[in-house]
């Protein structure tokens, strides 16, 4: 930590704590906001559902539309926590102390988001369990052959071991709020989120295993989650969609992302909670080194795909490469380059760009960026079939439009539900921290200057007690 | 065992589109309406794909009717995730209506196009609704359709072949689209029996398959004297 903290660990748990008893006006305003768009997310579904899925405007040969693109690009963006967090745990960087909680409930959330669209998506919704193996009268299975159907997989467990991820961190906070919360419904809440945690040794013990077998084990789970939705495209035949390289690609882009958005949050996240003592500079440095690399790979591995393309002269192939550089979709085309590439690069090169204001503004232009990707993927390929009688055009109609946006207030009515309610920085991670640096841990060397004032803190078991 | 295939002979074709009115009164497809139409809703099941050669004056226009190949390896079938289309033993892609949730898929995987969903509930409005064929189910909003080969026919054809105790004939069973061409171009039968009319039309030099290099193996043939132009631009 650059700054030194002068705060013994009580004084820490009280001051982030604190900040959740504070009601900031900036909060409600962000909650009534983001509920009001969660009725426009709601309103536009029934009214699909009431109507059919002809209120949208796909169309043949565009069958997959902007609920699609907002499955992949909300899938992605969930990539910003349980993978990163999993990362920097597995690799032990101290920095990562302040970053965790916050990555970790972005990705349940924009995973409960994108594992919505496809349902969003069905024509006959109401039987979208057809999907599911169950056990039915008519011994009737879904086909296991069907990307779709190892979508679903993957996204359940996924969805699954996220909510484990985030949640086993969560217990010791969550005594701690119990034990602060006056009797009543509230000290109830925390009191069931905290599973009768006392903070023994053994209770430590077990907490830190599990926790350091699912960073393991969550890593494969998130490559894999995104190589999936990459193969409900790279499966088919479809020339623009069929390539070997999604797979990396997509999990690249969906890291991208994902450490887009967490920019974004962090740097909210440090204004909003005045957490600029737990969310130092020294992290959006290092975040910052992360997202200028993820912007490379991103550009070789779409430069790659690309020049593979152009290069093997299938006409088929070629038609839809051509309508993406030069012809009705080069504008998107560019405008991605430019917030993916060029702006990430030119200002995350320098340490000056790496500071919060820059970083969360070229992680908005990134989101845009990315989101254009999906769109760049599913539209023109399929607006380009290989009969060249069927070419087709795609606009959305307002219901699509509603629902996306809707989508984006369903997302952050979630996210500030959660941050009113519990720590959105790990408390007892951040004492551990604290600890490691003053005694000299096996991290210690990654958290900068040793404080001085930590002499104080207890065992780690302190937490609920 | 029966494959049921079609072929289609491009140098007879008038492009008068009886095949494509036949095809939608025999199997109660929508009939969408010019809004949806323009946003590229319309929902035959067979079209007549239409190119123009050369340039004005010297313009010649070339006609190819297209429906579902009923492919041998048919890149829609893996993908839907609760088998509402399969292949069926004689060599359908059969579509199970009841069992088809929407993904929309099957159409993305499909290299001809063919397929189109039902953006609404059908409405047949009086006197439409007094023609619908009884044999054929009007299927619902969200639901995935193509071309079955009039499998209705062809199950009325193998019913009354198996009441008469004898075998199906060749050219007893008659698609609606063949039925009603003018100028006789497309054949329907078996191709496994060689001395079918389809099989014997599709042993003409003139013959070929629709992007035939995919290798979906497609059960409609088309034959063409002049060389065919895949046309791609």
């Amino acid at each position: 930590m650059t700054d030194r903290p002068q705060a013994s660990a009580r004084a820490l748990d009280g001051e982030l704590l604190g900040r959740l008893d504070r009601r900031r006006p900036g909060l409600l305003v962000g909650s009534l906001a983001s509920g009001a768009l969660v009725l426009v997310f709601f309103y536009c579904w029934g009214y699909q559902i009431a109507n059919g899925i002809g209120v949208t405007g796909i169309n043949r040969p565009v069958f997959w539309g902007f609920y699609i693109i907002n499955f992949v690009f909300w899938i992605g963006i969930s990539h910003a926590g349980t993978l990163i967090s999993a990362i920097l745990r597995v690799t032990k960087a101290e920095w990562r102390r302040p970053v965790t909680r916050s990555a970790e409930a972005i990705t349940l959330f924009a995973l409960a988001i994108g594992g919505l669209f496809p349902l969003i998506h069905l024509g006959r919704v109401t039987i979208f369990y057809y999907m599911i193996p169950y056990p039915n009268s008519r011994m009737l299975w879904p086909n296991f052959r069907s990307p779709l159907v190892w979508d679903i997989a993957a996204i359940t467990t996924y969805i699954i071991g996220s909510a484990l991820y985030l949640f086993l961190p969560l217990i010791p906070d969550a005594a701690v709020m119990r034990d602060r919360a006056a009797a009543g419904l509230k000290k109830r809440f925390y009191a069931v989120l905290a599973l009768g945690w006392r903070g023994t040794s053994q209770q430590w013990h077990s907490l830190e295993w599990g926790i350091r077998i699912l960073a393991v084990a969550i890593i494969p789970v998130a490559v894999s989650v995104h190589t999936i939705v990459s193969w409900d495209f790279a499966m088919t035949q479809t020339p623009g969609w069929k390539s070997t390289i999604f797979g990396p690609y997509f999990v690249v882009g969906a890291i991208f992302s994902g450490i887009a958005v967490l920019m974004i949050a962090m740097a909210l996240l440090r204004r909003g909670l005045a957490l600029d003592r737990f969310l130092t500079d020294r992290v959006f440095n290092n975040l910052g080194l992360l997202f200028v690399t993820m912007s490379l790979v991103w550009g070789y591995f779409t430069f790659a795909e690309h020049l593979t393309v152009w290069y093997s002269g299938d006409l088929f192939e070629k038609n839809v490469h051509h309508v993406l550089l030069h012809g009705d979709f080069a504008v998107p085309f560019w405008t991605m380059v430019v917030v993916n590439l060029v702006i990430p690069v030119a200002v995350l090169s320098f340490p000056r760009g790496r500071r919060p204001l820059p970083t969360a503004l070229v992680g908005c232009g990134v989101l845009v960026g990315m989101w254009l990707e999906r769109f760049l993927i599913v539209v023109p390929a399929l607006s380009t079939p290989r009969l060249a009688y069927s070419i087709g055009d795609y606009l959305p109609s307002w219901v699509e439009l509603g629902i996306m946006i809707g989508a984006i207030g369903v997302f952050a009515c979630l996210y500030f539900t959660f941050t009113q309610l519990l720590p959105i920085v790990s408390v007892w991670e951040m004492r551990e921290g604290w600890r490691h640096a003053a005694g000299g841990g096996e991290s210690g060397r990654t958290s900068g200057a040793a404080p001085t004032a930590t002499a104080a803190a207890p065992a780690p078991g302190g937490g609920g007690a | 065992m029966t494959r049921w295939g079609m072929a289609i002979d491009l140098d007879r074709c008038t492009g008068c589109e009886a095949c494509v009115v036949a095809c939608a009164a025999e199997n109660n497809i929508q009939t969408v309406g010019e809004e949806q139409a323009r946003e590229g809703r319309a929902m035959h099941w067979l079209r007549i794909e239409r190119y123009y050669e050369g340039e004005f004056p010297n313009v010649r226009t070339r006609f190819m009717p297209v429906l579902c190949q009923q492919c041998g390896a048919a890149p829609c079938e893996p993908v839907c995730p609760v088998y509402a289309t399969y292949r069926n033993p004689e060599g359908l892609n059969a579509m199970v209506y009841s069992r088809c949730i929407g993904t929309r898929f099957c159409a993305n995987n499909c290299p001809y196009t063919v397929r189109v969903f039902n953006w609404f509930d059908a409405e047949f409005p009086a006197p439409l609704d007094s023609q619908l064929n009884p044999d054929v189910s009007v299927r619902p909003g969200g639901v995935m359709e193509k071309c079955t080969f009039c499998v209705q026919r062809i199950q009325a054809g193998k019913d009354e072949a198996a009441q008469e105790e004898r075998e199906v004939a060749d050219g007893e069973i008659k698609t609606a689209c063949q039925q009603s061409c003018p100028t006789k171009a497309i054949a329907f039968g078996d191709l496994e029996d060689p001395d079918s009319e389809v099989s014997r039309w599709a042993e003409s030099p003139r013959a070929f398959s629709l992007l035939g290099d995919l290798d979906t193996r497609p059960g409609v043939v088309y034959l063409s004297g002049t060389e065919w132009r895949e046309p791609a631009e």
